[in-house]
């Protein structure tokens, strides 16, 4: 049994004009413990829609949850409130993209961090603070005992981002959801954080959903990509298997567009690959293929016939009528 | 009324252009600096300056693309409005054209504006919602005066929406009815109403996603060739600066420390700010395996730079020399500039020596 596994999930949001959007739209997938998934795709794609359907954050309503997400064979949308408060932070934790508006700027560090550790596990205030000074000493930030008794807005982006890791691995979860963790951090702050969340991964053995957009980051910290496009997935794979060869035309779409460093030296700096067009709008059923509007291969069978996710090789997913042939043709 | 390019007093730190190049640069700026002061207290005295940008000099030659890169709170942003006037520089030269435009008047600056675009990072919040389409793109042109009459007027909008490819009957439509994509398309079209020879363009695809991001890429490579613009591309994304700059400079905490052509930067960096910038970008390719060189701590604060070179404290090749002496920019290569002491060096104990090698 997987850690987490995510059955048909399906989050819809009732419009104010009496719609529904399809933000997330029958995904499944699942997440072995102490395995890195990372789910990317543009924005509306559902990702972060997921996470936090996960994780019970979504409003209901205007939120409408469907289908199942077990956690340890138990479905997490069927427990109450109270017994979900049990498990966020505690047995999942979640960090966040913002690390400015996710600390609350009133409290010092060590109360933050040690909040969970009070509620979840029960420690006194100076234990509590204890293991807070352990925590930002694990997640390297210098002088633990003097910053625990500081203020968010005392420390730079990149130490706050060191603290939101704090605070959600302070309960030894199973399992991290990381929400773009490194979106608003500078490269150079992004490779320490990369780097930290690694090591910690060794250190402390939790399974981490990360989701993302950016394919660079991807690349360095996946295990499997799962790949989303309006609110299905519609790609998976083991990451080395999805960068080599990619079988869906969006995922192929999505490589294809972004620049690599180093494009200058081997003169391969030519035009990028667009995607023309937009992403389709979820409140209306689509039809057929989510992407068959963008597709360059798209054909009369996609706009009508909505493809089945198939194992197009070991271990590797896409939803689309032609890749078999494609990958046959090459 | 202008003046010419011979009268700039000299500056040991302003890269010289490299010999043997004709005519003159269309922007020049010479050790530009924008100190912001910090006011405190109940009678609001000046307690100390923000050095956002502390000595910066390049130059941007006709159809050039210049990239400014660097993390935030380098001073990028600053130099890009600091020589779009949008507020006053405190010291330093902006020459476009041969003409300084620093010290301009208001009323004198007017006619300058239309010769330099701007398109700034966020297209939902840089057009008006309460305007049309039509109206965004014609009140550039109405205030430069560029059209004859109504009909002329129409007839450039027209123009500017095929410019930028966006369907002429889209006119009447509302910023609100476009996707973030085609809103930057909009924003681009405003910055060339003018027709302007230099688009600033501050972090200008950054909040767009990838599918987008390179359309906007490739639409605004297409303006270069077809119009001769200059850009000035300012932007911390080192692979799309890569993939569509001519040269980049390099800053840290309001002072370029490298300035080269793409091919030098990005193959042989002469600066370790740069060499370790590079190494921080992660690669999309699985299992590549590369020396990474995590710099420890932050940018220090640009209220109180740390003394000699500003980057010895991260520097991960620092000797005595550096908490000293500041480096001033030499040249390391034709066309390339790095300020640096390791240069100082004998070959052999430098580092950063090596040239561009070709990949195998």
């Amino acid at each position: 049994m997987a850690l987490l596994e995510v059955e048909n999930l399906q989050t819809h949001f009732r419009t104010p004009d009496g719609g529904v959007n399809r933000a997330v739209d029958g995904l499944t997938f699942s997440v072995e413990a102490g395995e890195t998934v990372a789910i990317v795709g543009e924005s509306g794609c559902g990702k972060s829609v997921t996470s936090m359907s996960i994780l019970r954050l979504i409003p209901e309503p205007p939120g409408q949850l469907a289908g199942s997400i077990r956690f340890e064979g138990r479905d997490l949308l069927k427990l109450s409130e109270r017994e979900m408060r049990d498990i966020r932070g505690n047995e999942i934790s979640m960090i966040f993209q913002e690390p400015m508006t996710s600390l609350n700027p009133v409290l010092s560090i060590g109360q933050q961090i040690g909040e969970a550790l009070r509620l979840h596990q029960g420690l006194s205030k100076s234990q509590a603070e204890a293991k807070a000074v352990e925590m930002l000493t694990l997640v390297g930030i210098p002088a633990p005992a003097k910053r625990v008794k500081e203020y968010p807005h005392q420390l730079s982006g990149g130490m706050r981002q060191r603290v939101m890791i704090a605070i959600a691995l302070a309960c030894n979860p199973k399992l991290l959801i990381a929400d773009e963790p490194t979106t608003a951090l500078d490269v150079t702050i992004q490779a320490q954080i990369l780097d930290l969340m690694r090591d910690l991964k060794h250190r402390v053995g939790a399974a981490i959903v990360l989701i993302t957009h950016d394919l660079g980051v991807v690349a360095e910290v996946a295990e499997r990509v799962i790949v989303m496009y309006a609110g299905r997935k519609v790609e998976e794979a083991r990451v080395e298997e999805l960068f080599r060869a990619p079988k869906h035309p969006y995922t192929q779409g999505l490589l294809g567009a972004v620049p690599k460093l180093g494009s200058s030296l081997d003169g391969t700096t030519e035009r990028l690959a667009e995607i023309p067009g937009l992403v389709p709008s979820l409140k209306q059923k689509i039809q057929g293929c989510v992407f068959a509007s963008r597709c360059p291969h798209a054909t009369e069978l996609c706009r009508e016939v909505p493809p089945a996710l198939e194992e197009k090789a070991p271990r590797h997913v896409a939803a689309c009528h032609y890749a078999v042939k494609e990958a046959v043709a090459a | 009324m202008s003046m010419t390019m011979g009268t700039h007093p000299a500056h040991a730190t302003a890269p010289k252009r490299p010999p043997g190049r004709g005519g003159r640069p269309l922007l020049e700026v010479n050790d530009l600096k924008k100190h912001f002061p910090i006011k405190a207290g109940f009678f609001g005295g000046t307690t100390g300056h923000v050095y956002a940008v502390d000595g910066v000099s390049f130059h941007i030659d006709k159809g050039e693309t210049l990239s400014l890169v660097g993390e935030s709170g380098c001073g990028k942003s600053t130099v890009g409005k600091a020589l779009l006037r949008l507020f006053p520089p405190t010291a330093g030269q902006v020459v476009l054209d041969g003409q300084r435009i620093d010290d301009l008047s208001q009323a004198k600056l007017r006619p300058m504006r239309r010769r330099v675009g701007v398109v700034f990072q966020d297209p939902f919040s840089s057009l008006n919602p309460r305007m049309r389409v039509k109206d965004l793109l014609a009140e550039p042109i109405r205030n430069f005066g560029l059209a004859k009459n109504s009909a002329d007027l129409d007839e450039r909008v027209a123009r500017l929406m095929d410019t930028v490819r966006l369907p002429r009957d889209a006119v009447n439509r509302w910023p609100h009815e476009f996707s973030g994509g085609q809103r930057q398309r909009i924003c681009i079209a405003r910055a060339l109403a003018g027709e302007p020879d230099l688009i600033v363009c501050d972090e200008a695809v950054s909040a767009l996603d990838v599918s987008v991001k390179a359309q906007i890429v490739n639409l605004l490579q297409d303006l270069q060739k077809e119009l001769g613009l200059a850009l000035l591309f300012i932007s911390h994304d080192l692979a799309i600066v890569e993939h569509m700059t001519h040269r980049v400079a390099v800053m840290y905490l309001g002072k370029i420390v490298e300035i080269a052509p793409r091919r030098e930067l990005f193959g042989a960096p002469k600066h370790p700010y740069t060499e370790a910038l590079l190494s921080a970008v992660p690669v999309p390719e699985p299992g590549s395996a590369r020396q990474r060189i995590v710099l420890t701590g932050d940018v220090p604060s640009p209220i109180n730079p740390p003394s000699g070179c500003r980057f010895h404290t991260r520097c991960p090749y620092a000797f005595d020399r550096c908490k000293v002496d500041e480096p001033k920019l030499q040249q390391t290569a034709p066309g390339q500039w790095a300020a640096c002491h390791l240069h100082d060096l004998p070959a052999e104990r430098n580092p950063l020596a090596r040239g561009v090698s070709m990949p195998v």
